[in-house]
């Protein structure tokens, strides 16, 4: 089993489970399950393209999988995965 | 005041009420204040800001707090130092420099967005302050929430500078020391703000902490007579800095307190953790998270929320960024120091010696009007420089020594 932690904006997705379960090979595999058993959240994840998304950050055990092989990080059991949204706040003018 | 409309967020649009959140949760994009601004358009003029506080409120109407009540009434408005010394030395006509080391109450650029974080914490009915820190940000949440009478926890990398730990400790905060960097601890507050009801000032109350920037652009425009410099050279740790600056240059304009915004804005980090510069210069408009390894620790954040808007902004501007060696910071904070008298932390190191190669390579030209922004205090990092600063002379206490010493004659001395 691989535990996930969601983010609050994830969580009524999962009927407020702050940590879920799942089994998966890999991050792109982990994503697919993840919405097979809350319907949506990849959507959220990811883009029209698929990829993830700008504000997204994903951990497997507290490594940044861009560090990792990215979607392809592999996974196995006993792996923590966190999801986490990326803190940014600056943005030039929109008026 | 009471011009804030919305959160809004910035890659999809959805609106927000203005509470303590800061993603979409639609798209995870961030969250920006949205502004009445044809209210403040009515309301502001150069006369109401200059016969309002002698601090970052009398902007209040650009901030986005409800008041009348601010707390940290004393941040901001420090001086822009017209550096003459250091402008003949670089070849410069019109050089300044902003300089919040002097801030109040914890020497550094922090106190002007803490003083607006927990403003707004405080109008959202928190009891409890917390961040994740560098450094800076933490000496500054903890005297203010000191100040406030706040509940305070601060979480900071396991490596940081003594003053830096003690300028947290002395205020009785919860202090606490991640064994990681910053990202780390960055990520590990992500997800406790997610669990305590606590206002994080740098993650859920980030949309208005960060806004408290715009005051380092509001003040410098005043203080140069109403008008926008041609540069300004600004360090870069999550790059948010940068945009508010940039933002708050154009929400002048936009508000009528000036006619144009001519500035080129040029980002400064340091090699050993420069992810937006090294975008910067491949020409790219995403950033590749990296491991940092700098003295210049208050900017050493490897994974930049912000490096995607500084990374526009820049463009926009049509300025430029650059990136120093850790021997050029020692060497950026030596020359401030021994040309204006100015000491500066590392971050300033990382300014002085980016404006330094920005003139040499023909970017910033002799007769801009430059402004290059130190953002906190050297006394918290003397380790930088411990040992790039020679010893005192030691003598006897005999007029002898001294005469012997510094080669006195009849005509004044030399140096030893």
């Amino acid at each position: 089993m691989i535990k996930v932690r969601i983010p609050t904006p994830l969580r009524p997705l999962t009927k407020g489970q702050g940590e879920v379960e799942t089994n998966a090979a890999s991050v792109l595999d982990m994503i697919e399950a993840l919405n097979t058993a809350h319907p949506g959240i990849k959507d959220r994840l990811c883009d029209d393209t698929g990829e993830l998304r700008r504000f997204v950050n994903i951990y497997v055990n507290e490594e940044d999988i861009r560090f990792l092989k990215g979607k392809e990080t592999s996974l196995k059991d006993g792996d923590e995965v966190s999801i986490v949204p990326a803190i940014a706040g600056g943005a030039p003018c929109r008026m | 005041m009471a011009t804030m409309k919305a959160l809004v967020c910035r890659e999809c649009g959805k609106e927000y009420p203005t509470k303590a959140i800061h993603v979409c949760e639609m798209c995870f994009g961030p969250l920006e204040v949205k502004y009445d601004y044809e209210e403040i358009k009515r309301s502001i003029s150069r006369k109401k800001v200059q016969d309002g506080p002698h601090s970052i409120w009398r902007y209040a109407d650009l901030l986005p707090v409800e008041g009348p009540v601010f707390l940290g009434p004393h941040a901001g408005m420090t001086p822009l130092v017209r550096a003459k010394n250091l402008g003949a030395y670089l070849g410069l006509d019109e050089l300044y420099i902003k300089n919040d080391t002097v801030n109040h109450p914890t020497l550094s650029f922090k106190d002007r967005v803490v003083a607006v974080a927990i403003t707004r914490a405080r109008e959202l009915g928190f009891d409890t302050i917390a961040c994740a820190s560098t450094g800076n940000l933490a000496n500054s949440v903890a005297a203010h929430a000191a100040a406030a009478g706040m509940r305070c926890y601060v979480f900071i990398p396991g490596d940081l500078e003594a003053a830096k730990v003690l300028g947290n400790l002395i205020y009785k905060p919860n202090v606490v020391e991640i064994e990681g960097n910053y990202d780390d601890v960055n990520r590990l507050c992500s997800e406790i703000a997610g669990e305590h009801g606590w206002a994080f000032v740098n993650i859920n109350i980030r949309p208005y902490y960060a806004e408290g920037s715009k005051t380092l652009a509001f003040e410098t425009v005043e203080q140069l007579g109403w008008r926008t410099p041609d540069h300004a050279v600004i360090p870069m740790a999550s790059g948010s800095l940068l945009t508010k600056i940039w933002k708050g240059l154009h929400e002048m304009k936009y508000v009528g307190l000036i006619d144009e915004v001519r500035t080129k804005i040029n980002g400064a980090q340091a090699e050993g953790c420069s992810p937006i510069s090294t975008a910067f210069k491949a020409g790219r408009d995403f950033f590749k998270p990296v491991k940092p390894k700098t003295i210049a620790k208050s900017l050493a954040i490897g994974n930049p929320a912000d490096g995607y808007y500084a990374l526009k902004a820049t463009a926009e501007s049509k300025g430029s960024m650059d990136m120093v060696t850790d021997e050029e910071v020692v060497d950026g904070i030596k020359l401030l120091a021994q040309t204006e008298g100015i000491f500066a932390e590392t971050a300033g190191g990382v300014t002085i010696g980016v404006l330094q190669k920005l003139v040499k390579n023909g970017i910033i030209k002799k007769s801009d009007c430059t402004v290059a922004y130190v953002t906190g205090n050297g006394l918290k990092t003397q380790e930088a420089v411990i040992d790039a600063v020679g010893r005192p002379v030691r003598i006897q206490p005999s007029l002898a020594a001294f005469e012997k010493t510094f080669k006195m004659g009849k005509n004044g001395g030399g140096d030893a």
